[in-house]
């Protein structure tokens, strides 16, 4: 039967798209590539230098320090069960992947939402970017990800940061416009220049919703493991999709839950960093702070019922 | 004195082109037919006053009158359209926007209406912060934030966090970090009227004390006729961007100069404006749940009433005792008070006395009033209400 309408050869123009810029943007690609690959490799041998009881207690004070004795403990505990199923040179490998992706995406995506807040074409030109990235399927990332970038941990970091960055830009974007207009006018009043006002007023107030962009980009990080594991990125995804390939339920779940604790490590780190009162960090900050103040106030004597009243 | 600042045919238009409309202003078309040939809206129409060093100069209008504008563009916070702003001698309108930012810093200090304290900061930080972004050296600028603090009475709060503080402290803090800056000029926008009605009075006096030591020249923007005429050395009416009358407050009530001012000075109704919390007295002695019949008799032949209220150990109202009741325990041998309480009319320190009268239709004619909490205040008798409605009442009198 003979089509109403002659189809849109939309795909093949794209098609034709990538292999053009394949062709005519390699270098830049190469150099990508280079450079990602390098970066994580270097990671992976640091990481994999020490022997994992040692990491595991490293990363266990690591969490005490900026969440509770009680994370601290269970993640120790979550990462011991890791290392017991042999899954530890798989959950090194996704370690080096999470942290390379989270990092970038929050450099490019804190910066974007910045941005969006202070320029009308950005924002009119971003959000609809976000809208596409987000609704689009998070496989049909990979393709291109590996058209340009081949198999293995960098086309894996690529197609990571591009599903984990919405989120990040659009809270940064969330936690700025909606600090009150009243607090900027005030700095404003007093003397502070753009800059000021968005490292004094704007970042330190919208910090909560930033934190949340965090923990977001961090989780959907997370989420695109196995998803990466399809295109070889090393790692616990490898692991889930050779057993899903096998229909090997023991592996498969093994290598699963793996995933799921080291999830749910991150979940409680990055939220333990958005809120101040349980990190031990931000009280042995605020503890030096308040001795400065304290040394930098000694010159006018101080009232006596400072302390009654608390 | 000499001139401290000096506006002059200030226009501030609002919109794309302002070009347009700036030349219609001119032409002495008004602000609606601007609007609607143009879609620009004027903020400013042309107004003109100047401050004297050391005054405190009061612009009143209703929200919109642009009153707000006109302190901005002071400060540059809102550039001018046309006209010209001149501060000891600096035209605001010829700086670029550093200029302008080191000018505000070293000359003119702000308060805001909803306060702008900030969350995440101490109350000293909070106070320190113009001096932080000025880059003074942590040590200088944490002694004068709490010599500031000092000079608002709220030293032993230094280290506390702003959701700790009631709204009059929040504004003390704003205040502080205003004072803190050493600056001649201070612009305070609305700075009370986010504050309880008790509460306004209270700060109102304590800015004209701390201006006898301080001797700021202060721009006060303020909706209320009463803070207008109790701080104002000299006062702007203000009404659709323009200056309707300038004088002090004497001049202005005896000598409306037009229809807007005469009307203006007379809206304010006074049993509108007054809360019961404004007129409320404290009875001279008042009657623990815990005492007897005996003390309360004892109570009320001192003072001479022949009613008491009664509250509970926290200051809660539990009801009213008369003399009456009291006599008839006595008589029954009676050691406890419980018995012989009753009810009385009761009203939030914040209802205005319109809403008093028709509870003042009782026996007794007094009702009791209760703060947020629940906690008696005082009392309020037909008596009080008349006697402060009068008194307001002679002032209005005298204007029409």
């Amino acid at each position: 039967m003979q089509p109403l309408l002659p189809k849109i050869p939309l795909g093949d123009a794209i098609e034709w798209l990538v292999d053009w810029l394949r062709i005519n943007v390699a270098p830049l690609f190469d150099a990508i590539r280079w450079v990602l690959g390098g970066v994580s490799d270097i990671l992976t041998n640091i990481i994999q230098f020490f022997p994992p009881l040692v990491l595991i207690a490293l990363l266990g004070l690591l969490i005490w320090l900026i969440s509770t004795r009680r994370q601290a403990i269970l993640a120790v505990l979550g990462l011991l069960l890791i290392y017991d199923l042999n899954l530890w040179r798989p959950f090194t490998n996704t370690f080096v992947l999470i942290i390379v992706a989270v990092l970038l995406s929050l450099i490019i995506a804190i910066p974007a939402g910045i941005w969006m807040t202070r320029s009308r074409w950005a924002e009119g030109t971003i959000k609809p970017i976000l809208d596409f990235m987000q609704t689009m399927p998070a496989m049909i990332y990979l393709i291109p990800a590996v058209f340009f970038f081949g198999i293995g941990m960098v086309p894996g970091i690529i197609a990571t940061i591009i599903f984990a960055i919405p989120p990040p830009v659009r809270l940064t974007y969330l936690g700025i416009t909606q600090v009150e207009k009243e607090f900027k006018e005030m700095a404003l009043a007093f003397g502070a220049s753009g800059r000021q006002v968005l490292t004094k007023i704007e970042l330190p107030l919208s910090l909560p919703s930033l934190m949340a962009g965090v923990n977001q980009c961090i989780m959907l990080a997370m989420s695109m493991v196995v998803i990466a594991g399809m295109i070889g990125a090393p790692g616990l995804g490898t692991n889930v999709y050779r057993a899903l390939g096998r229909i090997d339920i023991a592996s498969g779940v093994e290598a699963g839950l793996a995933v799921v604790i080291f999830a749910m490590i991150l979940d409680s780190a990055s939220r333990a960093l958005g809120s101040r009162e349980q990190s031990m960090a931000v009280r042995l900050v605020s503890r030096w702070q308040r001795r400065r103040r304290e040394r930098a106030a000694k010159s006018v004597e101080l009232p006596v019922a400072a302390e009654e009243n608390s | 004195m000499s001139i401290k600042i000096e506006v002059k045919d200030l226009i501030k238009i609002y919109g794309s082109e302002p070009r347009k409309a700036l030349s219609l202003l001119r032409q002495g078309y008004s602000r609606e037919e601007i609007l609607e040939m143009t879609g620009q809206m004027v903020g400013l129409g042309g107004i003109s006053f100047e401050v004297s060093e050391g005054e405190i100069f009061v612009l009143i209008g209703l929200s919109g009158s642009g009153k707000s504008t006109a302190l901005r563009c002071i400060n540059g916070l809102i550039r001018l359209t046309s006209g010209s702003v001149v501060v000891d001698g600096h035209h605001i309108e010829d700086m670029s926007d550093k200029e302008l930012r080191r000018f505000r810093g070293e000359n003119m200090a702000m308060v805001f209406q909803h306060f702008a304290v900030l969350p995440n900061r101490t109350v000293l930080d909070n106070v320190a912060f113009g001096l932080e972004i000025k880059s003074i050296p942590l040590e200088e600028r944490y002694r004068r934030a709490t010599e500031a603090l000092r000079m608002v009475k709220l030293e032993t709060w230094r280290d506390r966090y702003p959701d700790e503080l009631s709204g009059g402290m929040k504004q003390r803090v704003g205040l502080a970090r205003a004072l803190v800056m050493n600056t001649s000029i201070l612009l305070m926008d609305e700075p009370f009227s986010a504050l309880d009605a008790l509460i306004r009075t209270d700060m109102e006096d304590e800015l004209l004390n701390l201006q006898q030591e301080i001797r700021k020249t202060i721009i006060f923007v303020t909706h209320d006729l009463d803070e207008a005429l109790h701080l104002g050395d000299r006062i702007a009416v203000m009404r659709d961007g323009r200056i309707e009358q300038i004088g002090t407050a004497e001049e202005i009530l005896s000598n409306p100069a037009n229809e807007y001012v005469s009307k203006f000075l007379r809206k304010v109704d006074v049993s509108k404006v007054l809360t019961a919390g404004d007129v409320a007295r404290r009875p001279e002695e008042i009657l623990r749940l815990t005492e007897g019949p005996r003390s309360a008799k004892l109570k009320m032949d001192t003072v001479g009433v022949d009613y008491l209220f009664v509250t509970d150990r926290s200051q809660k109202l539990k009801g009213i005792v008369t003399m009456d009741d009291i006599l008839q325990l006595i008589a029954q041998g009676s050691r406890s008070i419980t018995d012989a309480i009753k009810e009385v009319n009761t009203i939030d320190k914040m209802a205005t006395l319109q809403d008093v009268y028709p509870l003042l239709a009782n026996v007794r004619g007094v009702v009791a009033v209760l703060d947020e909490k629940g906690r008696f205040l005082g009392m309020l008798t037909r008596a009080d209400v008349i006697s402060r409605l009068a008194e307001r009442g002679s002032n209005a009198t005298a204007t029409a």
